[in-house]
């Protein structure tokens, strides 16, 4: 059996305080290579924690991650992406000079970041703004440059943090478009981070469900979707049953995050 | 025509309008010839000592001091800035003097300074550094504040060290706070330097304002009056062209 693209075994995170908050596990997950995995969980329930533990933005506090069998300790291990789920666009660069950012910093050469950059902003339907600066752009166009400039550095495990959380519905669908088609070409594993139902029942291959805070899986559901598939598939009654059921597994925990707070 | 050149027009002609009005009142003798000139004679008066080169060794000796004073300030109020942005108690402990800091006259530490330093150039380079660093340390404050953690996370992504993550990311997003503290330093720098030439001192421009007033050399002193403030708008207005072209391109939409 091949390595998985990421594993968590037994982890969790406690943040030091008075009281100190468990916010995370114990949680077990494998991420096979390839695999599209998405996160869905009430709010403040550590979704965002695992992805920073996950990528080696945050140790642990107990248990192990590991990615393509090495461990993780404190840096973002090689081959591993990351778009961020608030803008993170450099103000001051061009959108060419944003996407080439990872390339010039790991030293790759000048004409393989010109192809590379070029075929991203193509991709991403941002050639016409290669020479924009950020401030031009619309907001999902600067996530765009975003997941252009994790795309170039050719990542074989990408970590998503609600990345389409300031877009309204209609660009939503269709940047979910786009991350498909971005998954298929890459052939990365991906782990998506979100509070959208529809968006995680449309575009994974698994549905992770948390529980209410500290973050555990109560339920992963499998779409069993063909890898070939776009938006068009929420007209698919297997859709609606889907949603229904990552929802039957999530009301009573968005219930008890909400009593919490 | 674009808002923005609507505006430098508007701008213009207020200060044509100002300068106008006051060569009237000057003329007309509603203002005293000998409490005031009028402003085309503070020209010629001014072309006047620079074609001499009477005023050469001033201009030398108040810029060159006013430069040392800027650069030391900068470096200090950056560094100090940097260090209490780091830490959290320092800066709890400092805020509160940054924010009363310029209710302390600096200049009542003259003598001292000369007491240290003796009667040379470093008093007056001291003054200008304690007038300016300050205002360095609060841009650069605001600058790290308004720095968004996401993008120190983007630079952990692409697993950048500490000093490049400080170069490539953390100064280009602090930029607007650095340079409004690098325009206020310039600023302090002048007035600092400027007005202690002008209470003890044996040279400069401060010391030739103040020595024309005692002598009641009314052109001396405005001809020398208008170069330093030409100066002034001068050097601001480039730091403050510098600051719209870097910041236009984050800023249009």
């Amino acid at each position: 059996m091949s390595e998985p693209a990421a594993r968590l075994q037994g982890v969790t995170r406690v943040y030091p305080g008075a009281p100190p908050i468990h916010a995370l596990g114990p949680l077990d997950l494998d991420l096979a290579a390839g695999e599209f995995f998405a996160v869905v969980g009430p709010s403040g329930c550590g979704k965002s924690t695992l992805l920073d533990v996950l990528a080696g933005l945050g140790a642990p506090s107990a248990g192990t991650v590991s990615v393509e069998g090495r461990k993780v300790r404190g840096v973002v291990p090689d081959g591993v992406g990351i778009v961020f789920q608030e803008d993170s666009s450099f103000s001051w660069l061009s959108v060419r000079d944003n996407v080439a950012f990872g390339l010039r910093r790991a030293g790759v050469g000048a004409a393989e970041i010109v192809r590379r950059v070029d075929y991203a902003i193509g991709f991403m339907g941002l050639t016409e703004f290669a020479h924009a600066y950020p401030a031009q752009l619309s907001g999902g166009m600067r996530q765009r440059v975003c997941i252009a400039r994790t795309l170039v550095t050719q990542p074989r495990l990408i970590l998503l943090d609600e990345p389409f959380g300031a877009l309204d519905q209609q660009t939503r669908l269709l940047m979910g478009d786009e991350l498909l088609r971005l998954w298929r070409e890459t052939g990365a594993a991906v782990l998506l981070i979100t509070h959208a139902l529809d968006e995680a029942a449309m575009l994974a291959d698994r549905v992770g469900v948390m529980s209410a805070r500290p973050g555990r899986f109560i339920d992963v559901v499998t779409t069993a979707w063909p890898r070939e598939r776009d938006s068009r598939i929420v007209a698919d009654p297997a859709f609606g049953v889907v949603t229904a059921r990552l929802w039957s597994s999530l009301r009573a925990e968005s219930l008890r995050a909400m009593n919490r707070t | 025509m674009s808002r923005r050149a609507a505006i430098q027009c508007t701008r213009i002609a207020i200060a044509i309008i100002g300068v106008g009005l006051l060569e009237a009142l000057c003329r007309s003798g509603i203002i005293n010839e000998r409490t005031m000139i009028p402003p085309s004679e503070m020209a010629g008066a001014m072309i006047g000592l620079l074609a001499s080169g009477e005023i050469t060794g001033d201009i030398a000796r108040t810029f060159s001091t006013v430069a040392l004073a800027f650069v030391i300030a900068v470096a200090l109020g950056f560094a100090t800035g940097a260090v209490l942005h780091e830490f959290r108690r320092a800066r709890r402990a400092a805020d509160p003097l940054l924010a009363s800091y310029y209710a302390v006259p600096v200049f009542v530490f003259y003598p001292l300074l000369v007491a240290l330093f003796g009667l040379n150039i470093l008093p007056l380079v001291a003054i200008g550094v304690l007038a300016a660093a300050p205002a360095m340390t609060i841009g650069t404050l605001t600058g790290f504040d308004r720095v968004p953690r996401v993008l120190r996370k983007v630079a952990r992504a692409h697993r950048l060290g500490a000093a490049r993550t400080l170069f490539l990311v953390v100064l280009p997003a602090a930029m607007p706070g650095l340079l409004g503290g690098l325009k206020l330093a310039l600023a302090y720098a002048f007035i600092g330097v400027i007005a202690g030439e002008f209470i003890l001192s044996s040279g400069g421009l401060g010391y030739g304002i103040a020595f024309a007033y005692d002598s009641f050399d009314n052109r001396g002193m405005y001809g020398r009056m208008l170069f330093v403030l030409l100066v002034a708008i001068v050097a601001n207005g480039i730091l403050a062209a510098w600051e719209t072209r870097l910041l236009h391109r984050r800023t249009r939409a």
